[in-house]
């Protein structure tokens, strides 16, 4: 079965060329980087052109980037290094609606003596700048909040929020890995300090993340032990994942109209289908400004690993905000933070496109969609009370 | 992806007696929307009130939920009423070749609703829940104190399922009940529910310490907010802010819907009563403004 993949926001395809990008440097051309002979040193010119590329797309200068693992790594190394910076500051600002990479450091650090304010949102998962303005102190070392949700591809006023954070001498971070490649982002015209991103969600592979940190903002290295990324990031580069990413920025420069106006235009064609032809179902975030890729929408009476796995059975790869698919009982974080009712954040099922979805892929969802809610609300003891007369 | 065994995957994407039964004998029904599944059983009995001769089933849930349900329906038909209640939720997993441990509560779900048909039409009482907390499932015959609000789960049911179910963990509570699954505020009587079945003395609840350091006092009153009482309130869309801690002094101000609340005053007696409980008794909670 060939499968129609709307779960970008969890990872992505990794593009043909960027992967004949990173192919020499597995078998033929696998010296280290750091090393004085030129087989190393043909591969650091590589690496070079790769940090160059990601700071093109991010608008940043080539010291600023600084290669890391993962996203999380980004998250964590970012916090930890605020805190270490000013050892006299000893409170933390995020939002409810983090992904777990920060939220749960945060959570943790509140154990090691730090006081964290997670600052809420609104129905739509609005963040409330008010709230943060009162929270910010002289006493907050970092305010981290994302630029893009995961979850409902709602966007935050990242810039607002860092010179809020910055009138009280704090650092600002953002986890920014679900917006970059999505949407234009330009750190030259920034407040922000620090900013996250992860490969996997732009067409790269698995395995390689970036820091950006702005020139001049004091950092303290996560992991040490090495000279590489100028001593802020020791441990030999993943060469060949640096190199795949630095095209897969070239490409998401490339395609980011496309992104903003064929990706969304799918997007909208499907949510609007859905919302038209499905009652009693409400997209998360309507109304916010959101990712042009990202919709999640809640369809009540029915659950959402039910709907995941009817899905699947056409090919149709999606995710879902239930408690039931990922082992835990409640459902998201996100959803709850946002006021949406339990009962329907049970039945939240999120698609996120790419630049591969297709038309034909959007039919075949709008086609198959429908029928698997009315089956699955028709075996719903609530679904056919609230449902008589509508087939 | 979970991984379900092909009989389960069958049974939910051909479930087996969807439906009602309009002059069914005995309905039982429980679960509700907001706690993530629900099921209503209908079952008709023989003219001789005995054998169950057709039963079905409506149920709102996962997979293993719709596949727990028709499984159970399969099961019971052509047994008779006390047949069908000797039908553990392990007969249940067994039929549906076994189920991941995270979904175990789905067959205990099965049970429960059999249970309850069964209860109602022989007329046998079934104790009321709390209204407040009717979120809940219904449970026949066991009575008893409320362990988990957000599930609505007593301490009577609970000691059953972990008794016949042999569970020794919090975790494979949770799986089998959803207790202690949201909120977490249960997970300390649930470990002292299966010490107390299992008769050991290892799993001993979270007890407040003996003598504390300062320092050591200001962490666990963090701790103890952010774990124990934040997410609580965050569940009614309030919040709170730790102010200062001043020797056994703790100073709290309210936020979001707390903030201005009616009952804000009954909300700094829980966290004081909490932190007395889990930290040190001699703990005031003063609420301030700002």
């Amino acid at each position: 079965m060939k499968e129609i993949y709307l779960d970008n926001n969890a990872t992505t395809k990794v593009d043909e060329a960027v992967f004949e990008e990173m192919r020499p440097y597995f078998c033929e051309l696998y010296g280290n980087p750091s090393s004085m002979h030129f087989f190393g040193g043909q591969v650091q010119s590589k690496v070079n052109e790769a940090r160059g590329r990601v700071a093109e797309l991010l608008g940043a200068t080539p010291d600023e980037i600084i290669f890391t693992a993962c996203g999380t790594e980004s998250d964590n190394a970012a916090i930890r290094s605020a805190l270490e910076v000013f050892p006299d500051r000893r409170h933390i600002i995020t939002s409810r609606v983090e992904h777990p990479a920060v939220l749960t450091q945060c959570r943790n650090l509140t154990q090691k003596g730090y006081r964290v304010t997670e600052i809420g949102v609104d129905g739509a998962g609005r963040l409330d700048l008010e709230e943060l303005k009162a929270a910010v102190d002289t006493d907050t070392a970092i305010v981290s909040l994302m630029w893009a949700n995961n979850e409902t591809g709602v966007l935050f006023p990242v810039e607002e929020a860092a010179a809020i954070a910055k009138s009280k001498g704090a650092l600002f971070h953002s986890d920014a890995v679900q917006a970059i490649g999505k949407i234009p982002i330009n750190m030259a015209a920034s407040n922000i300090d620090m900013l996250s991103l992860s490969g996997h969600k732009l067409h790269a592979p698995k395995g390689i993340g970036v820091l950006y940190l702005r020139r001049g903002t004091p950092y303290r290295p996560f992991l040490v032990g090495g000279h590489q990324e100028k001593s802020r990031r020791a441990g030999t580069e993943n060469a060949a994942a640096i190199i795949a990413l630095g095209k897969a920025c070239q490409l998401a420069g490339e395609h980011m109209e496309t992104e903003n106006t064929v990706v969304k235009a799918l997007r909208d064609r499907l949510q609007d289908t859905l919302m038209a032809a499905i009652p009693y179902a409400r997209i998360n975030g309507d109304g916010a400004e959101r990712l042009p890729n990202t919709t999640s929408i809640a369809f009540e009476f029915v659950e959402g690993e039910a709907i995941l796995l009817l899905l699947s059975e056409f090919g149709i790869c999606a995710s879902s905000g239930s408690a039931c698919t990922s082992g835990s009982l409640e459902p998201s974080h996100v959803l709850r933070a946002m006021g949406v009712p339990f009962t329907c954040a049970h039945g939240s099922i999120r698609f996120s496109l790419s630049r591969y979805t297709t038309d034909a892929e959007i039919d075949t969802v709008i086609r198959e969609m429908p029928p698997i809610i009315a089956r699955l609300r028709q075996m719903s003891p609530f679904g056919r009370e609230h449902l008589k007369g509508q087939g | 992806m979970w991984d379900y065994t092909p009989i389960v995957k069958d049974h939910f994407l051909n479930p087996r007696n969807v439906g009602d039964i309009a002059d069914a004998d005995a309905v039982g029904e429980v679960g509700s929307l907001a706690c993530g599944d629900a099921l209503k059983l209908y079952l008709k009995l023989d003219d001789n009130k005995d054998k169950i001769v057709d039963a079905k089933f409506q149920t709102f849930g996962c997979a293993s939920a719709i596949a727990s349900s028709s499984a159970l329906t399969e099961m019971v038909k052509g047994k008779t009423l006390d047949e069908a209640l000797a039908v553990s939720n392990q007969d249940i997993a067994d039929f549906l070749g076994g189920l991941p441990e995270e979904k175990m509560h789905c067959s205990v779900m099965g049970q429960e609703a059999l249970e309850v048909a069964i209860f109602k039409y022989r007329g046998m009482p079934i104790p009321q829940h709390d209204s407040e907390h009717d979120h809940g499932h219904a449970y026949p015959d066991y009575e008893g104190e409320i362990v988990c609000k957000c599930f609505g789960i007593t301490d009577t049911f609970l000691k059953k399922v972990i008794e016949t179910n042999r569970l020794t963990t919090v975790e494979q509570v949770t799986n089998f009940t959803k207790a202690g699954g949201a909120c977490g505020g249960c997970i300390p009587k649930i470990q002292e529910l299966i010490a107390h079945v299992l008769g050991d003395a290892d799993a001993q609840p979270r007890k407040r310490p003996e003598k504390l350091s300062n320092m050591k006092k200001m962490q666990l009153i963090q701790e103890v907010l952010e774990r124990d009482i934040r997410p609580l309130l965050w569940a009614d869309g309030g919040d709170l802010e730790l102010i200062d801690i001043d020797g056994s002094k703790v100073q709290i101000a309210f936020r979001k819907a707390c903030a201005g609340c009616a009952s804000s005053g009954n909300t700094a007696r829980m966290v004081e009563i909490k932190l007395r409980d889990l930290v040190a008794e001699d703990i005031v909670v003063e609420e301030v403004s700002q």
